[in-house]
């Protein structure tokens, strides 16, 4: 449809607007789940399991019960029949095999911190003071901690599936005929040409979003109704419906202001059932917020996969084929994306390249420890994180400059669109272009020449410089795409626009925000395609009763996919608003023309603003025959095609050879996000990303103990970065429109993320290489790096890796974050990340 | 139960609270002021700072007792009507916030840091504001927000 375009004017849409969300939340009036009181509310305080597997042999809740104020304690038992389920939407594959997941454990528990019973009392403080009183009786059971032990399938993690593995999902290029095939490449290039093989690690990370969790149900009208502090209303009421038979109709769930997510509240989670289950049985509005404790240990993790990586390519640098095998850890059940995490990572590890072959295969497996799910990036990073260390060290290997190894793979700008060996097809990019202005802005080869000059005088800092040129997919998804691949449900998105007779305008999107700015970027969107003042434009979201059809936030989804259905919203509007103006003007239609907000006669002054015709339309009173009152717009959108944005990281490391310390010294990001809406939120999204990423590399890692106890369960011991632990940041961009979409945006709300991990260990890595180190396992804390360079230097030609692998009696992981245990480092990586590699 | 009486937000207050009770609960909680929030329970993240006679503190660190005969701010106090506070101002121009949960403990440490030293070089910003997390913006328009307001006259909006 495209009503609008030829008139549209961009008054708005590329503006640095500022936000309208931003009065309410720096002047203190705000909506917070937690902020919320309703008459006679009653508080939840859970009792979490210590065990990280074990069976419930008994449960005495007697004295919890007498304690003052106490309600009702429940357990899993007591509610098997009406607790209702928590499910994956993404099955991989026909055979997966999927845990029952009772929202409070009913005979055993699978990870340190599951649910086992529930005290609710008249406060909060009443219900955790009860909590401690209720005497559970455990019979522990042999817990798997690590994916290697998962891999070997002699412990169990849910004995009653005979098995750790959850599922194995392949994409074989030879297979679907997108590519050649692997294992013939791989071949040849060890005849003739190189292999680089190598096994990374990404470590456990957990989302850490600033608002802890929080639900709030009040069973007493009409409907029941849930504010929760999620990314996905629409998507928990479906499931609330299907798996605790309460009609669908009968459910409201309200998101009120969210405090971040990040994938980690794209979740439908046990204490949210709970909140429910318990206001229904009681008949009284029932509230629970975590601590950042609970929030930690049972609010999803991310990432947490061993990656195995063959990597085969011509003696001049062409890659021929990568293979790569994953192992991916999703706790101990299947959450809602779940086993879909790893696959969603198949068709990045080709990223921006032209590869002759791939295959990608990755292993699923339970652990007893805390599920993992999407967070920020989901699969994507894990992948491009792989890529982007396999081409530096080919780089490496060949002896030519990491930009060089990867202009002689990625796809030229001419050769848009093209299909990749994983099938996709990426509609539009300039890899040339990004890359251009990343290095001028960054000072490339002023730093390399530092860098040449650093190592010629045997300084002991040390300067590195790492690259990532990265891609991602982003708007998901087309359902079409999702229905081939098993997942539960489609990925349109809906809007509504309702025209109101005063003139105003208000838009119901399906998307749900919790920090990304819809509110505005929404606003002026519509301001554009109609013609009307960005103020009198009102975004509604985030409640089931208001926006009635969504697929909420996640992905990079929301502009990409929302905003679209937004648009042909707006494009319907004008539609219908055309009809009644010809009738006022006693024109033809098709002499009108829709232009800044007035549908006008074409070549005369005559015409009607869009607001008139709402009155008109309001009125009632004169319209053409068969009109009906409204000029209200409704549309759902299901993309084509996913986008590919894409960009170039340069980040310089400055590397203490003498104490392994590190210290970022500069980045640069040049992002192709297609057509921007507001400048100054996509930076603020960069920025934040970018630290996510960063932290990936040098500081984050959720680490467990020997009995599978999270140790990392506060913030003293999960270490987010500080504003001192930080730099600024240099940003730009670079801009071709995505081809699928009609604003041509492509999404960035996981890009900063995506590129910047392996950008900042490639750097380290880089500072070091000349020491014999070509890999240090994330997170590189000082104590990791010094290691490295200590056994890098200890075996002349050899890598620190191969002498890590190498040293037999060595512990699994010699080095770990500094502040953490001994004890507790050991388990926390699954060893060096030797396997035998280099040239052949 | 004990007898506190406080002044918070320029308003006076008497009430019985239980000893244990901590000073972000009882704003949250008996005054209704919920733009104060928690986001840890180890005294890490910030979100909860206000000003205790004018300086920063994180409120779930002192006790509801411990504030009797003492005056509170909190981000709800710092403003009157339309008119904001210069960091507040420039936490929205330099968009310092995306999600907004660290901001009201963020913005109050920020006003307490310029009260410190009132034109901050960025390794001060950055180390002025390390007990504050946000983990939404990377700190980078934080720390230029801070910049920003440390040009503007903070002295003519306080209260
Ligand atoms: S709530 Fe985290 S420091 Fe007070
Ligand atoms: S703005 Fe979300 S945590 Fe700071």
């Amino acid at each position: 449809m495209t009503v609008t375009e030829p008139t549209t004017e961009k008054r708005e849409i590329g503006a640095a607007r500022r936000r309208k969300e931003d009065q309410r939340l720096i002047t203190g009036r705000t909506r917070w789940t937690d902020n919320i009181q309703l008459p006679g509310m009653l508080h939840v305080a859970m009792v979490r399991s210590p065990f990280a597997h074990a069976r419930i042999v008994a449960i005495d809740t007697a004295e919890a019960e007498q304690a003052p104020n106490v309600v009702a304690v429940l357990t899993g038992a007591q509610v098997a029949g009406e607790q209702g389920g928590l499910i994956t939407a993404w099955p991989v594959t026909p055979d997966q095999k999927t845990p029952d997941h009772p929202p409070i454990a009913v005979d055993r528990v699978t990870f340190a911190g599951e649910v086992v019973a529930v005290v609710v009392a008249r406060s909060a403080a009443e219900a955790r003071d009860a909590a401690e009183l209720v005497d559970v009786e455990y019979d522990e059971l042999p817990a798997v901690l690590t994916l290697e032990e998962a891999e070997q399938d002699t412990v169990h993690a849910h004995p009653d599936l005979g098995t750790n593995k959850s599922a194995t999902w392949v994409l074989d290029s030879a297979q679907q005929g997108s590519g050649g095939d692997v294992d013939e490449a791989i071949e040849e290039a060890r005849r003739n040409g190189v292999v680089i093989e190598r096994e990374y690690r990404q470590q456990r990370l957990i989302p850490a979003f600033m608002e802890p969790r929080s639900f709030v149900c009040d069973p007493t009208g009409e409907q029941i109704t849930l504010w929760s502090a999620t990314q996905v209303p629409h998507i928990v009421r479906f499931a609330l419906a299907a798996t605790t038979g309460v009609p669908e109709s009968k459910i409201r769930v309200i998101a009120p202001d969210v405090g971040g997510g990040f994938g980690g509240k794209l979740q439908i989670t046990p204490e949210e059932w709970i909140v429910f289950l318990a206001a229904r049985r009681l008949g009284r509005p029932v509230k629970y917020t975590e601590t950042r404790s609970e929030s930690l240990v049972s609010g999803h993790h991310g990432r947490d996969q061993v990656q195995r990586l063959t990597l085969a390519a011509t003696k001049d640098g062409r890659v021929t084929g990568l293979k790569v095998e994953l192992l991916a850890d999703l706790g101990s059940y299947a959450a809602l994306v779940g086993g879909g995490v790893p696959v969603l990572g198949a068709w990045m590890f080709n990223s921006i390249y032209k590869f002759d072959s791939y295959r990608f295969t990755t292993h699923n497996y339970y652990t007893n420890k805390t599920w993992v799910d999407a967070y920020r990036g989901a699969g994507r990073p894990e992948a491009t994180y792989a890529i982007e260390r396999l081409m530096t060290e080919l780089a490496a290997e060949l002896d030519v400059d990491p930009i060089e190894i990867r202009e002689k793979n990625w796809i030229k700008h001419e050769e848009f669109p093209f299909t990749t060996v994983a099938g996709m097809t990426y509609d539009s990019g300039n890899y040339e272009a990004a890359t251009a202005k990343a290095m001028e802005l960054f000072g490339y080869d002023e730093l390399r020449e530092e860098q040449r000059r650093r190592r010629e005088s045997n300084d002991a800092v040390q300067l590195g410089i790492g690259v990532s040129t990265f891609t991602e997919m982003c708007g998901l998804a087309p359902s079409r795409i999702l229905g081939q691949l098993n997942y539960a449900a489609g990925g349109w998105e809906h809007a509504d626009i309702r025209m109101l007779a005063t003139g105003k305008v208000e838009v119901i999107t399906g998307t749900s925000p919790h920090g990304q700015g819809h509110e505005t970027a929404w606003s002026q969107i519509v301001a554009d395609k109609l013609g009307v003042p960005f103020e009198d434009v009102e975004v509604l979201h985030g409640d089931t009763q208001i926006s009635h059809r969504g697929m909420d936030t996640y992905g990079s989804r929301s502009l990409v996919v929302g905003a679209e259905a937004v648009v042909r919203a707006a494009d319907k509007v004008i539609e219908k608003a055309k009809k009644i103006a010809a009738h006022m003007l006693e024109a033809s239609e098709d002499d009108l023309e829709f232009r800044s907000g007035r549908l006008e006669v074409r070549g005369t002054d005559k015409g009607l603003t869009i607001q008139e015709v709402a009155m008109a339309a309001f009125h009632a009173h004169d319209l053409p025959d068969g009109a009906e009152p409204s000029i209200d717009g409704s549309a759902t959108y299901d993309p084509d095609n996913f986008s590919f944005p894409h960009g170039t990281h340069l980040c310089a490391m400055e590397v203490d050879t003498e104490t392994g310390a590190t210290t970022m010294r500069k980045y640069v990001c040049v992002d192709d996000i297609g057509e921007i809406i507001n400048p100054m939120i996509v930076e603020g999204q960069v920025h934040g990303g970018l630290v996510q990423g960063i932290a990936q590399a040098l500081w984050e890692e959720a680490v467990y103990d020997d009995s599978g106890t999270l140790v990392t369960a506060s913030f003293v011991d999960y270490t987010l970065p500080t504003a001192a632990d930080t730099i600024s940041f240099q940003t730009d961009h670079t801009t071709t429109p995505a081809t699928y979409t009609s604003l041509g945006t492509k999404g960035v709300g996981e890009a900063g993320t995506i590129a910047s991990t392996p950008a900042v260990v490639n750097a380290i890595v880089d500072a070091v290489r000349h020491l014999g180190v070509d890999d240090i396992v994330m997170p590189c804390t000082p104590e990791r790096v010094y290691k490295a360079i200590r056994a890098g230097a200890g075996t002349g030609d050899a890598t620190a890796r191969d002498a890590s692998a190498l040293g037999g009696d060595a512990p699994r992981d010699a080095s770990g974050q500094a502040h953490f245990s001994p004890g507790a480092e050991e388990n926390a990586d699954p060893g060096s990340t030797g396997s035998e590699g280099g040239q052949q | 139960m004990a007898r506190i009486s406080v002044k918070v937000d320029g308003a006076s207050y008497s009430d019985d609270v239980e000893p244990r009770m901590l000073l972000v609960h009882y704003l949250r909680e008996r005054l209704g002021k919920v733009g104060t929030v928690v986001g840890c329970d180890t005294s890490n993240c910030g979100a909860c700072t206000v000003h205790l006679d004018g300086r920063s503190v994180k409120s779930c660190n002192v006790l509801a007792v411990q504030a009797d005969g003492h005056e509170v701010t909190t981000i709800e106090g710092i403003s009157s009507g339309e008119e904001l506070h210069p960091v507040q101002e420039a936490f929205r121009e330099c968009h310092a916030l995306q999600c907004g949960y660290c901001t009201p403990g963020m913005i109050m440490q920020a006003i307490d840091l310029l009260n410190e030293n009132p034109s901050p070089s960025e390794e001060g910003i950055r180390h002025g504001l390390e007990g504050n997390l946000c983990r939404c913006t990377g700190y980078h328009n934080i720390v230029k927000a801070v910049q920003k307001a440390a040009g503007s006259d903070l002295e003519g909006a306080q209260q």
